[in-house]
């Protein structure tokens, strides 16, 4: 299984990403950087990793998602690639339009760093499907902007859909319908604000979030 | 030419900064406050003269760029 991590100015989860992707897959991922026109042959899977891309200019992800690497990745998700965005990385596939809603500042207006509950709102993806539906997993979050709005039609639609991959058990930045992460509508989009690659390790406290690339691994080298 | 952009969150979105501003002008005394909203101001040198045209390309940053229309509405000033 092959991956790809890109990289911002400002990306501070870059490593954490491509250390977990390795231990799932046995192969490192290629790291590219934002200014590349293209992507490496033959992807698998892109992450965009966390952190503060163009120091959070003008808006969260605003600014990277209109760099010339996005292109390349936007047409790879069209075409049906996997494609996982983590904290500034879900800001990221937001503003690039290939999830629905927006993230604002947190409704308490606080930088939250701990580590929470959440509920697996579906195992029918190729990202959770090492998780059972309704499972309470433990994940760290850490950002001030994530704070998910969008229409009741869009909720409606990801209710409807199954596309809420995980919500909060406690809410801690005012997220409509307490969303953590959502999918696209083909499902090969992940988007989400907690870290998954900051807790795959019994070292690091707990291995919740490593299952999420266990399933990638799992669902991709099957595909 | 020059071009002024006001962006502003929609009405209907929560801006949680703008309460707390709100909350903080309460605190010193400046009392009869209904709502604070907060927006930004974005000013544009151009190199483009004529003002109909400057216009639709900046409505055009703001669509691409500027703003995020999902939660966010934009007016565009131009200047001489």
């Amino acid at each position: 299984m092959k991956t790809a991590v890109i990289v911002f100015p400002g990306s501070n989860c870059d490593r954490d990403m491509a250390v977990a992707l390795e231990r799932a897959t046995g192969q490192a991922p290629a790291m590219v950087w934002h200014k590349d026109a293209s992507l490496p042959a033959g992807l698998d899977l892109i992450a965009i990793p966390g952190g503060f891309s163009f120091g959070d200019y003008l808006r969260c992800g605003a600014i990277a998602a209109r760099s010339p690497i996005m292109r390349a990745v936007v047409e790879f998700a069209q075409k049906g690639g996997h494609v996982l965005g983590v904290c500034n990385g879900f800001q990221v596939l937001i503003e690039a339009g290939l999830l629905p809603g927006a993230l604002m500042r947190n409704a308490n207006l606080k930088f939250v760093c701990r580590d929470l509950h959440l509920t697996v709102g579906t195992s029918d993806s190729p990202f959770t499907s090492a998780y059972r539906p309704g499972e309470t997993i433990t994940v760290p979050v850490a950002h001030h902007d994530g704070n998910f709005v969008a229409s009741d039609a869009v909720l409606a639609e990801l209710r409807d859909s199954d596309r809420v991959a995980f919500r909060y058990v406690e809410n801690p930045n005012g997220s409509r319908d307490d969303i953590a992460g959502i999918l696209s509508d083909n499902r090969r989009v992940l988007g989400m604000m907690p870290h998954p690659e900051r807790l795959n390790d019994p070292a690091l406290g707990g291995t919740d979030g490593g299952r999420l690339f266990d399933s990638l691994a799992s669902a991709l080298v099957r595909a | 030419m020059k071009a002024r952009v006001h962006v502003t969150l929609k009405s209907g979105v929560l801006d949680p900064q703008g309460e707390a501003v709100r909350h903080a002008l309460g605190a010193l005394g400046f009392d009869g406050v209904n709502g604070v909203r907060q927006g930004k101001v974005i000013e544009l040198d151009l190199d483009e003269t004529d003002a109909a045209r400057a216009e639709t390309a900046v409505r055009a940053m703001c669509d691409k760029l500027l703003a995020n229309t999902v939660i966010e509405d934009y007016d565009v000033e131009i200047a001489g």
